[in-house]
């Protein structure tokens, strides 16, 4: 079956200063997948996803969502930064966070109304904190963290998501409900693009993998592609897929 | 300072016009800055006050060499541009060099300051008469507050408290969290300009009256203080006006009670004040409630560990109120008298003589000690 066409990148090319951190990146993401994207440390595996999201500016190259720039798919897409990537001793309430996935939908100076906390907490009972809706995020575990970020890009109830690593620094009950929660997705037929560092499970979590580092090595079905050629290729060791088993 | 003077001026507030109106100026000030304070602490962007504070002091001098005059309003306009520049080119060095924001802002605040401070000294060397009294900007001048001035700060709070309300939720998206803000698709760069407008308005209309070297404490100590006291960005942002509107009255009445006494300086220290009593006392991030947690933790934890010992011995008998030498207490480190004092109070064991028993109820809560534990850390 030929399937659609969630994510096209062409031709991208990102650099801090002189340094290349993504180099002629042409990738293809189908429709529905559930897509790991691995590689070792700074090989631009979270530079990729900013770009794609508008957040850092190429300098070469193109995305389209669906046949069209970003900017005209805002609604399609959402998005998991790095838990670290924020300060938790914001002051603000877990509730307050997860409304915040409802924002891009109201636009500029409409406030949330009561369906829009509706969502919020429905989101928030999908990934089991709903007993926590009115703690101080600064009073939240790493895990719980994690879980209230990915209930705000739910509230978003986009067609993408893209998750900066968040399995990072999780308990195992959270890693379970986030990777449950990312195959419910995908069973809606949403495509889910995951920066992700533990080989291990990448192919009992995800359908499609893509091998980054700086350029694109690989990409494709994990039981295709996910082989010791291409771990090796990737980070540079010989890598034997004992893995698998 | 005696209480007379306080009292006196506060009966003459509301019927000297020159008092009330510096009362008033130093009111609303203190209200604005400590609002878009709250803005600039939780950006980490601290310094950034401090920066366009002194930036501004070259565009003060420039303004009264090219116009001769002193009138306010044109040496805070020359401010508000020079503050603005200096503001633009802090942004501008982050963008291109990737030089950390920290040594930014140094770099333009000392290159500011300096310039500012050679032009002040060449102004003053002028044969021109008028040319006395620019230094006040340095370290400003409540008393020179005219009512067209608390007009202009008015004008400029109110449009303030209108921007945050049509833009609170913006406002509050990009001080969590920028990167998602651009996926939303809001423009970050134009909600950023927006407020560090208003901080560089607010701070140039501070000037006159707290001066470039002490305006960043007006931006920063009330925000700091209110952050003590609540969990909400809203909460946050009225505390913080609160706290710098009492800073300046409280400020102005201290020292218009006194001889001598420089409003601008007394204003920051009372807003410091305000500071160093949230610090220690708020609640639940207070430093003094937060030993006392500690102390008590610490007690309790005391307590459970001797519970358990007991525990531990009294399991071995089949007659679990059986009584044991307290002696043999004495082995385990977390036993003290005044422990086993407590757990006689709670009824958790009884004591006769050199010996101890454990209570039904007592052997339960310890019995219970453990699962309980595995239970809160979920």
């Amino acid at each position: 079956m030929d399937k659609n066409i969630a994510v096209k990148v062409d031709d991208l090319t990102v650099a801090y200063n002189y340094k290349p951190v993504l180099w002629d990146i042409d990738l293809e993401i189908p429709e529905g997948v559930l897509m790991a994207i691995v590689g070792p440390n700074g090989a631009g595996k979270s530079t990729l996803i900013k770009a794609i999201l508008g957040i850092l500016k190429p300098i070469a190259g193109s995305v389209s969502i669906y046949g069209k720039p970003y900017k005209k798919q805002l609604q399609l897409v959402a998005y998991v930064p790095q838990k670290g990537s924020v300060d938790w001793d914001f002051p603000t309430t877990a509730l307050d966070v997860v409304m915040m996935g409802t924002y891009g939908s109201l636009g500029w100076i409409k406030r949330p109304r009561q369906k829009d906390k509706k969502a919020a907490l429905e989101a928030l009972e999908k990934v089991g904190m709903l007993a926590f809706k009115g703690r101080q995020i600064s009073q939240l575990s790493g895990g719980q963290q994690q879980r209230i970020f990915l209930a705000r890009a739910l509230v978003q109830n986009a067609s993408i998501y893209f998750m900066d690593e968040p399995f990072q620094g999780v308990d195992a009950t959270t890693e379970i409900t986030i990777i449950n929660i990312l195959k419910e997705l995908r069973k809606a037929g949403k495509t889910v693009i995951v920066v992700h560092h533990d080989l291990q499970t990448v192919p009992e979590y995800f359908d499609w993998v893509t091998f980054l580092n700086v350029k694109k090595i690989a990409t494709g079905p994990v039981k295709d592609i996910f082989n010791d050629d291409n771990l090796t290729k990737t980070y540079g060791i010989n890598y034997k897929v004992s893995i698998q088993e | 300072m005696t209480k007379m003077d306080i009292t006196e001026y506060f009966q003459l507030v509301f019927t000297d016009y020159t008092l009330r109106t510096i009362t008033l100026g130093t009111a609303i000030l203190g209200a604005v800055t400590g609002m878009l304070g709250s803005f600039a602490v939780l950006r980490k962007q601290s310094l950034l006050g401090d920066a366009i504070s002194h930036a501004a002091l070259p565009g003060i001098a420039i303004a009264f060499l090219i116009t001769g005059a002193k009138d306010t309003n044109t040496l805070l306009l020359g401010a508000l541009v020079s503050g603005l520049i200096g503001t633009f080119w802090i942004r501008g060095i982050v963008k291109k060099t990737h030089l950390k924001s920290d040594t930014a802002l140094g770099l333009i605040l000392s290159l500011f300051f300096g310039f500012g401070m050679l032009l002040l000294t060449f102004i003053q060397k002028q044969p021109n008469a008028n040319q006395a009294g620019l230094d006040k900007y340095l370290f400003g001048q409540a008393a020179t507050l005219v009512e067209s001035d608390v007009w202009m700060m008015a004008i400029v709070t109110g449009l303030c408290l209108f921007v945050l309300l049509l833009f609170w939720k913006e406002f509050k998206l990009l001080l969590f969290d920028a990167d998602y803000t651009t996926t939303l698709g809001f423009n970050t760069k134009f909600i950023d300009i927006l407020i560090t407008s208003f901080i560089v308005l607010a701070i140039v209309l501070g000037l006159q009256t707290v001066g470039v070297v002490l305006m960043s404490a007006m931006l920063l100590a009330p925000a700091a203080a209110a952050r003590q006291w609540t969990n909400s960005l809203a909460t946050m942002v009225f505390l913080a006006a609160i706290f710098g509107a009492f800073s300046g009255v409280f400020g102005t009445a201290i020292s218009a009670s006194q001889t001598n006494l420089s409003t601008g300086p007394v204003i920051v220290l009372v807003a410091s004040v305000f500071v160093f009593f949230s610090f220690v006392f708020s609640p639940s991030r207070g430093l003094l409630f937060k030993q006392i947690r500690f102390i008590k933790n610490r007690r309790d934890l005391e307590l459970h560990k001797t519970l358990a010992f007991m525990h531990h011995i009294a399991e071995t008998h089949d007659d679990i109120s059986h009584p044991h030498a307290i002696i043999l207490l004495n082995n385990f480190q977390g036993y003290t008298r005044s422990t086993l004092q407590k757990l006689v109070e709670k009824n958790y064991v009884e004591i006769k003589g050199s010996m101890w028993s454990l209570t039904k109820i007592g052997f339960e809560t310890a019995a219970n000690l453990y699962t309980k534990k595995s239970t809160d850390n979920e």
